[in-house]
């Protein structure tokens, strides 16, 4: 019995390759396997079913037959809607990211040059409102910013607007939300740059004669490229697909690919027009996330 | 998403409940629409029968489809609209009801549900529940100010630019779905609410769009508390939603004061229709429900409760005479011919209705 197992535990793969296997079969489980039933989706017709769309393969008197459909995507190229809904993403996402940055930078800088206790501290609260649900954080938004909410009674309070300002429903009101939203991923990885940098190096910029500003621009800013490049792939990837905050704060103006996708899912009850645009979108995003692969392996190799 | 989030917390609790429940418990299975019972129909149910029910709620069509369509939803009981219940119908989702199973059946208006046969053929799958009408919600004093004393009686007031443009100030809530409200358009150009024309689309299209910069927002259910808090003061919306947000404003005496009016030239009415899905696996305690729904008094304590309109006949002497005798929940046999249900279209139309949605609300 003994000598059974032994060889049973001889056939599993050992060391090494086990400790690599169990991410590589968690991508396979988890996003091969869903993404190749999306493209197999992507590929039917739509029907009157269960499950509302045609199989792509019968087999009748010994044959197997495929049928492969690719109207979907012609669909998509057709009408200028879905290349408008991929670009507003897209815009959206960029400045969102920008403005993270331009936010999260600064934050992130001063955490990082702040005295050594307080730190944890200073992280903790960038941290602690993703503790509450982002649902509840957006609809808290929404109370903010409505037409009667606590913003505008402010303004007409102190007397700077006379009729409340139209910001909830509008693409001002979906800029809020995200950059709110997104600025943790934004500092975090900012941080985790600034913080490991040599400050002696900026010391003898200053015996050199350097002004602290062109230190920063000289020294600082090129050493954080990296937790940049990070930060923005960590805020951009995830935006483009946004679904909740465009949905909730945004209004009729606002034409993103997620609700688009919403659309020809429930409405349309398209199931492969909706995979097809999931495959595209996609296909769109691998490339800033090879960038931040390419990146990231520069980091590991220290160069 | 919202609608998702609450869905999955509703399915967590569920499926914690059912775990729970002993083995030789009868169970049944209901998903319906949110605030859509009576604080006690479901306790009496199980009261009655000693039915352990185990209750999710949805907020829309499309998520309750979504879920049948994937197949094994799991539940015995759903309450699907009517235009939706067509389609799955079709799909074959629903199984036929044991009429020898339901004696309460003949409570039924026998008028209505030869109306339903459109969506579903011989009445064979399912029972109306509530129906209601999409019409005109209002703040009484803001509209009274910006028409200049002229009462809300006609889609003229929502679809003349002359006159949403005066509204527009104090805004304009319109519902977010294309199958409802561009048959609403196109009823008040004069063309059939089913047409499947692309023509016909077309021009309601335009209607819609030339009073688009007069609309606040479209949305199907942010009006209820906007109206209520006087956010906006005019809401193209579902008959049921816009009496709750009349209550609301009366509970928080806000001195808001609204009203509800199905416009003389009449409008689109909805039926919630409930059904049993083919892979139920309790199909004895489902028809046991569906039963019970048909009692006059159960009836009766719903629409007094949600004030929307019921189908039995038995249930009318017993809802209560503010209700009963509201044009806005009861029309007068006038309006009420002039009503229309929605139609269930096919694949082609409603992909052009979704565009030229878009078009109306986006501008692309």
């Amino acid at each position: 019995m003994k000598k059974l197992g032994n060889k049973l535990l001889g056939l599993l793969p050992k060391g090494r390759h086990a400790v690599i296997g169990v991410p590589f079969f968690w991508m396979l489980l988890f996003f091969l396997l869903p993404f190749a039933i999306i493209i197999k989706i992507s590929f039917a017709e739509a029907d009157i079913a269960i499950p509302p769309y045609t199989s792509l393969t019968e087999w009748a008197d010994n044959q197997l037959t495929v049928l492969l459909n690719f109207g979907n995507y012609v669909l998509l190229s057709e009408d200028g809607l879905y290349l408008a809904a991929y670009l507003g993403s897209l815009k959206i996402a960029f400045f969102s990211t920008l403005l993270c940055l331009l936010v999260g930078y600064p934050m992130a800088y001063a955490i990082a040059r702040s005295d050594k206790q307080m730190r944890p501290v200073w992280l903790l609260l960038v941290m602690m409102p993703t503790w509450t649900a982002l649902l509840i954080r957006v609809y808290a938004w929404m109370g903010i910013l409505s037409n009667n909410g606590l913003l505008n009674n402010t303004l007409m309070w102190l007397g700077i607007v006379n009729e409340p300002v139209q910001i909830l429903n509008t693409n001002i009101a979906v800029y809020i939300g995200i950059v709110y939203a997104y600025l943790p991923f934004m500092v975090l990885p900012l941080y985790a740059n600034l913080v490991k940098h040599d400050l002696s190096l900026l010391e003898a910029a200053s015996d050199l004669g350097a002004k602290s500003i062109t230190a920063f621009w000289k020294i600082t800013l090129p050493l954080s490229k990296s937790g940049i490049i990070a930060g923005c792939m960590l805020v951009f990837i995830p935006v483009v697909g946004e679904f909740v905050i465009p949905e909730l704060l945004g209004g009729p103006e606002t034409l993103m690919i997620g609700k688009v996708l919403w659309q020809e899912f429930f409405n349309n009850r398209d199931w492969p027009v909706a995979s097809s645009l999931a495959v595209i979108m996609l296909l769109l995003l691998i490339i800033p996330i090879v960038l931040f692969n390419r990146n990231q392996a520069r980091e590991l190799e220290g160069k | 998403m919202k609608k998702n989030k609450q869905t999955l917390l509703a399915v967590a609790l569920g499926v914690a409940v059912s775990a729970a429940v002993q083995a030789d418990q009868r169970v049944l299975n209901v998903y319906q629409w949110s605030d859509y019972v009576a604080p006690d129909t479901i306790s009496n149910f199980e009261k009655q029968t000693g039915i352990k029910v185990i209750f999710d709620v949805y907020d829309s069509n499309e998520v309750l489809e979504a879920k049948l369509l994937s197949g094994r939803s799991g539940y015995d009981i759903v309450v699907p609209s009517n235009p939706f219940l067509a389609k799955q119908i079709k799909a074959g989702v629903y199984q036929k009801l044991d009429k020898s199973q339901l004696p309460q059946w003949d409570n039924l208006n026998k008028d209505l549900l030869r109306t339903l046969e459109v969506s579903d053929a011989g009445n064979q799958y399912s029972i109306p529940y509530m129906w209601g009408s999409i019409g005109i919600g209002y703040n009484v004093e803001k509209v009274k100010a910006a028409l200049g004393g002229q009462e809300i009686d006609s889609w003229d007031v929502i679809f003349k630019p002359e006159n949403i443009k005066k509204l527009h100030e104090c805004g304009v809530a319109i519902l977010d779905s294309p199958t409802e409200i561009i048959p609403t358009a196109m009823h008040y150009l004069g063309l059939p609410t089913d047409s499947e024309n692309p023509e016909h689309i077309k021009q309601a299209e335009a209607l819609l769009l030339s009073i688009r910069p007069y609309v606040t927002y479209f949305h199907s259910s942010k009006y209820i508390s906007d109206l209520a808090s006087g956010n906006i003061c005019v809401a193209v919306g579902y008959s049921g939603d816009l009496y709750q947000s009349k209550s609301r404003a009366e509970e928080a005496k806000n001195k808001i004061k609204l009203a509800y009016k199905i416009p003389q030239e009449g409008a689109g009415t909805f039926f919630d229709m409930i059904a049993i899905p083919k892979d139920a696996k309790n199909v004895k305690e489902a028809h046991e429900f569906v039963n019970y729904l048909l009692a006059p008094q159960v009836m009766a304590d719903l629409t007094n409760y949600l004030q929307f309109s019921n189908a039995n006949d038995q249930a009318t002497p017993l809802v209560d005479e503010v209700i009963r005798t509201d044009p806005g929940i009861y029309p007068p046999a006038e309006l009420m011919g002039k009503l229309y249900t929605f139609a269930d279209f096919s694949a082609k139309t409603q992909r052009l209705l979704t565009r030229s949605w878009t078009k109306i609300k986006s501008g692309k």
